[in-house]
């Protein structure tokens, strides 16, 4: 109880809303895949399964005739394909720094989120992974990257980068969908434990695994979720380094570059809390979740933007120094070319989005608007996807020998499978909004002060406490 | 405060002779089942659980259980995962059929790294949820408890504590008046029926 003085003193709030109760919780999150989906729902669903099909045809169609139908062409055979890889590999990053760091670091707001952010992780690298498997042109010989023996005696080539990625992106699927689902697991039962009809109590009972919430489980996966995070975190890390080392490791002006893996990961988180804030603001507002999910933690995660995006512009600003002061005229040129050569505007936009935008994150009343927040994260979506646009498409353009150069433009089918992935993402999420506990239950239970076991020792007898406990226990968020 | 009601597990009812499976006892917060656990825990009981919607902070040392042992079976799962990746490499492009590439040579740990850490990491995360999932032994969809209509709020905002009618020391009576000896908001018996 002496510990509700600093909490006021420092200004901290509790996680959830004052008189949430522990059945509250359980009633706001999963009465949203018990009742009917709002019109809201049905709209966007319906917009974004039609956006997926036309991927579907898209896809079908570069299958039949060839990567020929993107603008890819020498000297820039790199382009749209692979910006998109690493614009949707960054976004599940967040996803990952929040269910894993944030918990190893005990930043307990992360509860609230963390389901979400870990769903949103596993559909962005889905929809990664399909960029490279179709810029591959024939993607039934995908199997050449693994090493299967064959009747060409060969092995893959374990010294490319490129192999690297097949094993660090595979891993880092993997890894991310069973940390997700050992998280769901619990909140499934809950679910299975409130179904009124058959259908639901089979499908959630037989995902919940049988979970009875008993403490003798709960030591074991306490345990392994710990070690989860304790792997998802370097894990995390190192997917987008290998991933920068797909460039870096080259000798392409440009590209080859040491800072490449801090600057990648530092890119991928800003652009995956963008994400992660698109979407809630967007669930929130569709599912009025402002109990469990506060001004508090959408603050906090815009000052992790503020400080990820000045690492970006950081980093933008060393790459040119660095260009400078080597002396190199090959590199030199390059950065000088991005900045005013043919594609400056993609430079301008990168800056003006990744760099400018989230330093109005300094203000507090900007950093608390629903609205203003929302636009800005937008924003630096697009300036993610524009950062990897320059560094790919400007790097190869111009490189080298002037005789060598060429330009890049894309056509309408770089357009529909880019705009075709935005859909398959979305489809995927609206359908976890309809049918997973968005929140995780459990876990916010936990943070909750009703959690605390050494709460309220006045008797046995008065059970209607919650109130009093509210006041009497530091759900703290932080420290 | 403590209400009590007997009820049998199976539907069939009272036609047969019942046979009792295990006790349980709800609780209302956190803190009484935390207190009633220590209790059954002192009294010396082996099989018998909590039932908690989260994991109690503390709940492991009230129960008197042991530090969980996932770890070594992570450990296990790492470094083979590890080993697995450098014999692979060192077999396939240093031994096998080693490719000279811009003039590297076949076997270089330096380039090996990456592979060797995310093997490390692939099959330590199979230890950390497959080795949970074996330890906890689920998925197991039957369980006495789940015969109890109350054991629905289990994943709710109640907290329970079991005790099994195999536990060397349960006696009907005499665990049961202990339980109530603990304060909880219900005491209820739960039995299946013997077939005869």
């Amino acid at each position: 109880m002496g510990w509700r003085k600093p909490m006021e003193q420092l200004d901290e709030q509790y996680l959830v809303s004052e008189g949430t109760s522990l059945a509250d919780v359980t009633e706001i999150v999963s009465k949203v895949t018990e009742q009917k989906a709002p019109r809201l729902w049905w709209i966007l669903f319906g917009i974004s399964t039609a956006v997926t099909g036309i991927l579907g045809l898209t896809i079908a169609y570069l299958l039949w005739t060839g990567i020929g139908i993107w603008g890819n062409n020498s000297p820039v055979a790199w382009a749209w394909d692979i910006t998109n890889f690493v614009w949707w590999i960054g976004i599940g990053h967040a996803g990952t720094l929040i269910s894993a760091v944030l918990y190893l670091f005990r930043q307990y707001w992360r509860t609230a989120i963390n389901r979400f952010s870990e769903a949103m992780t596993i559909f962005a690298v889905i929809c990664a992974l399909m960029f490279p498997t179709i810029h591959a042109g024939r993607p039934w010989f995908l199997y050449f990257s693994l090493p299967i023996p064959n009747q060409m005696n060969m092995w893959p080539n374990f010294k490319s980068p490129l192999l690297w990625d097949v094993f660090a992106v595979s891993t880092y699927f993997t890894v991310s969908l069973l940390f997700w689902y050992v998280g769901l697991v619990p909140d499934f039962a809950t679910l299975r434990d409130r179904a009124t009809n058959k259908i639901r109590k089979w499908a959630y009972g037989f995902v919940a695994l049988g979970w009875r919430g008993s403490n003798r489980h709960w030591s074991n996966y306490e345990r392994a979720y710990l070690i989860l995070a304790a792997l998802s975190t370097p894990l995390v890390l190192s997917v987008h380094s290998v991933v920068s080392f797909d460039f870096a490791t080259s000798v392409e002006p440009g590209w080859h570059t040491t800072i490449f893996p801090p600057y990648f990961v530092a890119g991928a988180v800003f652009s995956g809390f963008a994400m992660v804030m698109t979407l809630l603001i967007i669930a929130r507002t569709v599912y009025g979740m402002h109990d469990l999910i506060r001004i508090r933690h959408l603050e906090l995660m815009n000052k992790i933007m503020l400080t990820t995006g000045s690492l970006v512009g950081y980093a933008y600003a060393m790459e040119f120094f660095i260009a400078w002061y080597s002396g190199n005229p090959y590199e030199r040129f390059v950065f000088i070319n991005r900045a005013m050569g043919d594609y400056w505007w993609a430079y301008w936009s990168m800056i003006t989005c990744n760099v400018i935008s989230p330093q109005f994150f300094w203000f507090k009343k900007l950093r608390t608007n629903i609205p203003f927040m929302f636009v800005i994260s937008i924003v630096i979506n697009v300036g993610m996807w524009f950062e990897r646009f320059v560094i790919i498409v400007t790097s190869l353009h111009h490189d080298y020998l002037p005789s060598a150069w060429g330009n890049f433009s894309p056509t309408v089918f770089d357009v529909l499978t880019y705009c075709g992935s935005l859909g398959l993402f979305f489809t995927a999420f609206l359908l976890f909004l309809r049918w997973f506990p968005m929140i995780a239950i459990a876990e916010v239970k936990m943070v909750m002060p009703q959690a605390d076991p050494h709460l309220g020792h006045h008797g046995h007898d008065d059970h209607d406490e919650d109130e009093d406990a509210m006041t009497a226990e530091p759900a703290m968020a932080e420290e | 405060m403590a209400s009590e009601s007997k009820k049998t597990g199976t539907k069939a009812g009272d036609a047969g002779e019942t046979r009792p499976l295990l006790l349980l006892a709800e609780y209302e917060s956190a803190g009484d089942v935390y207190h009633a656990a220590e209790h059954v825990r002192d009294a010396g009981y082996e099989k018998w659980d909590v039932h908690t919607p989260f994991p109690v902070h503390g709940m492991d040392k009230a129960m008197g259980l042991k530090d969980s042992s996932v770890g070594w079976i992570v450990l296990v799962m790492g470094l083979t995962g590890c080993l697995t990746a450098f014999v692979l490499m060192w077999w396939t492009n240093g031994h096998d059929y080693p490719l000279v590439i811009g003039g590297k040579p076949g076997f270089s740990l330096p380039s090996m790294i990456p592979v060797m850490f995310e093997l490390t990491v692939l099959l330590s995360a199979f230890g950390a949820v497959f080795g949970m999932l074996g330890i906890n032994q689920l998925p197991k969809h039957w369980h006495p408890v789940f015969y109890s209509d109350r054991f629905d709020r289990c994943t709710d905002d109640r907290f329970f504590i079991s005790i099994e009618a195999a536990d060397p020391k349960f006696d009907l009576d005499e665990t049961k008046s202990m339980l109530e000896s603990t304060h909880p908001s219900h005491v209820e018996l739960i039995s299946e029926e013997v077939d005869e």
